[in-house]
């Protein structure tokens, strides 16, 4: 009776729909209807907003009414499909409630993950476009060390689905990077972007208290090697 | 109690209101095709305060603007026939760099400007800039330069033996719009609405979030007048989907949410009217309640009548007018289509429970108008109570032809001329709609065609 949920394109809107009658939550003959509808029927309708918010989220820009509306119909609906002790028994297969649980556990979790990561792009995005310079004229993205750069606001490094604009897999893939394997050996890092900057590898002749080894992983990380070439010098 | 004045040159509304009017076919205009181009489709419907301007806004970021004619206003048996007046392209679509995101050129509003001087000013916007175009006449032109031969070609000046005063001479006429303004910049999301202050310096621009207010003359600053972004995006739970100016008091304005609440709000009372004045809700029915109640809710649109002393709002359902003074119900209700509360399910399936139906006032206030699916259009007279449904089709096209009025059949057997709710086409949906403001002309926006009927005069 509930076909595909998928938001209709002009081009594919050739024949008229035939609406099918689904007051079956207003149907007074069902026992306490207007509280526990079918958990079948709820469930598909779970599914069908599940459906609508994740494409709705694939939007490169989404309808925020859109949006919003959804979230808060699967909100109402996954507290209606909560177990409530006082409700009467509803007759149906024993194995839907389960897969509602479930399907609620599951999508809860990624539902939320979903909006909160969208809803923190949209948030973060505005707070770059207030100062987008710095990072859009400068070439290949610098990878904040320590803290976050002022420029870049509030910005979360923690967690894939925060990264924004500025290259998602680039910020999951340094998310946690373990560096205690660049203590111990000599590293040139792979030129993942990380910013050229001043050459001083070469020119530097000053002895350091530092560890030779850990100065140039310092210099690597903060600098950026691939236009450094240095010499292997003595006690290398 | 009818009664109408004839004063040459200036007709009065009947009050008899929109089921006394007998609605006539007048004009169409748009393509005949059934493959409708995507830049095409209508986006927006305004007259501006004369009437004698109708401006249309399109997907592709046209504006076109018709005119109505003159000759035949006098004449008492037919209002002239409006025709077009100027075409341009107001928005084109844009590149955000920083999101890589398309920016659409489709006309989110029009609204016009009053007539200052002979040229006319409008404001229309798309989803983040709003721009102020001029729109002039040119009927005459100079001629006899010294330096310049016709053509345009420079003469020689030691060839110039005596000189000339350059005079003007009729042409045809031409119609030249040109962009005044370019306000840009001032909105991270979607503008839903734009409208003029009454006192014509100042106006507010609407998006989910945010509320400015700008000068017309200043285009690098806006001023933000109401932020309801939360401090953090998660608890988003609530968007504005419309704001409007009150008609006569300049500091007072209106915007409305996807909850269903309007929140009047005094600009005198702090810089930042993010505390409202007045909140204006109806609680919600609960016999009536569904997954779907809060969707259905949302107000798609926001009306102040002319008077300035009821607002009306339009939700899925229905068209509510609230009376200012009285915030916790509408003075009046009329259901639009009804007969869809329980097909909402499958209309929430194909995203139809989305769709934002605007709606208007009749000049007088005593008729409100908008639209449905299947090309139908409802009016509901407030005074004697009786509504009508009408469809715009192409099949009802002979001019003077009485339209006639359409029934859907809810539900039991389908009388003859009924529709039943099954056979409605719910890709034929009447969004914009527009009343002229002194005349029984209303402008109906099916698709991608415009619909101009007017009242049957004798």
């Amino acid at each position: 009776m509930l076909s595909k949920g998928l938001k209709r394109k002009r081009e594919e809107e050739r024949e008229k729909e035939t609406l099918a009658v689904d007051a079956w939550w207003l149907d007074p003959s069902l026992p306490a209807a207007a509280q526990a509808p079918p958990a079948a029927a709820s469930s598909s309708l779970f599914d069908l907003s599940v459906l609508k918010l994740h494409h709705s989220l694939r939007q490169g820009e989404p309808d925020l009414r859109h949006l919003v509306l959804v979230v808060n119909t699967l909100r109402r609906i996954q507290a209606s499909m909560a177990p409530a002790p006082t409700l009467p028994p509803v007759p149906s297969p024993p194995t839907a409630p389960c897969a509602a649980d479930s399907l609620l556990a599951s999508s809860d979790a990624a539902l939320s993950a979903s909006m909160a990561s969208l809803l923190e792009d949209l948030s973060h995005i505005e707070g770059l476009s207030q100062a987008p310079q710095p990072l859009v004229d400068e070439g290949p993205p610098g990878r904040p060390v320590g803290g976050s750069p002022p420029s870049l606001g509030a910005l979360d490094l923690l967690g894939p689905a925060t990264g924004c604009l500025l290259d998602d897999e680039l910020e999951g893939l340094f998310e946690d990077i373990d560096t205690s394997m660049y203590d111990s050996e000599l590293w040139a890092p792979a030129s993942e972007g990380l910013k050229p900057g001043p050459e001083d590898g070469p020119g530097k002749k000053e002895a350091l208290e530092l560890d030779e080894a850990e100065l140039d992983y310092l210099l690597d990380v903060l600098v950026g090697t691939q236009a450094l070439e240095r010499p292997p010098g003595p006690g290398r | 109690m009818a009664f109408k004045y004839f004063i040459p040159g200036i007709s009065l509304l009947k009050s008899g209101g929109g089921n006394d009017i007998q609605w006539c076919f007048s004009q169409v205009k748009g393509a005949v095709d059934d493959d409708v181009a995507e830049a095409d489709i209508i986006s927006t419907v305004e007259f501006n305060h004369s009437g004698e301007l109708l401006a249309t806004g399109d997907k592709g970021g046209r504006v076109v603007i018709f005119q109505q004619e003159q000759e035949n206003k006098i004449q008492s048996h037919s209002r002239g026939e409006y025709n077009v007046y100027s075409t341009f392209q107001s928005h084109e679509p844009e590149f955000d760099y920083l999101k890589s995101l398309e920016i659409e050129e489709k006309i989110n509003k029009i609204r016009w400007l009053p007539q200052k001087n002979a040229a006319q000013f409008l404001l229309s916007t798309n989803d983040k800039t709003i721009k102020l175009w001029k729109i002039s006449e040119r009927d005459k032109r100079p001629e006899g330069y010294n330096l310049k031969e016709e053509d345009g070609r420079y003469r020689d000046p030691t060839t110039v033996t005596t000189l000339r005063v350059p005079v003007f001479r009729p042409m045809d006429l031409m119609v030249e719009a040109s962009p005044r303004r370019i306000f840009a910049n001032a909105h991270t999301y979607h503008i839903n609405s734009i409208s003029i202050n009454s006192d014509y310096e100042t106006y507010l621009s609407a998006d989910d979030l945010r509320i400015n207010l700008w000068h017309l003359e200043i285009t690098d600053r806006s001023f933000n007048i109401v932020d309801i972004k939360p401090a953090n995006m998660e608890e988003l739970t609530e968007v504005i989907t419309a704001a409007e100016f009150h008609p006569n008091s300049c500091n007072t304005f209106v915007y409305s949410s996807s909850k269903g609440t309007i929140r009047l709000c005094d600009m005198r009372a702090s810089a930042l009217c993010d505390r409202h004045s007045k909140l204006f809700e109806e609680p919600e029915d609960p016999s009536n309640r569904s997954f779907f109640s809060e969707i259905i809710s949302s107000i798609s649109d926001v009306k102040f009548s002319h008077s300035g002393r009821y607002m009306m709002t339009r939700d899925y359902l229905s068209v509510k007018i609230w009376d200012l003074n009285m915030e916790n119900r509408p003075v009046e209700t009329y259901q639009v289509h009804e007969y869809l509360r329980s097909k909402l399910c499958s209309l929430y399936e194909n995203d139809c429970i989305f769709d934002k139906f605007e709606c208007c006032w009749n000049g007088s206030d005593s008729v409100v108008m908008t639209g449905s699916y299947n090309n139908f259009f409802r009016m509901f007279d407030r005074n004697t109570k009786r509504d009508i449904t009408l469809e715009a089709s192409r099949e009802n096209n002979k001019p003077r032809t009485v339209l006639k009025p359409r029934k859907v059949c809810a539900s039991g057997k389908r009388k003859k001329d009924e529709i039943s709710v099954d056979s409605l086409d719910f890709n034929k949906k009447i969004l914009h709609t527009a009343w002229h403001p002194k005349e029984n002309i209303i402008a109906v926006a099916t698709t991608n065609n415009l619909y101009i009927f007017q009242d049957k005069v004798n």
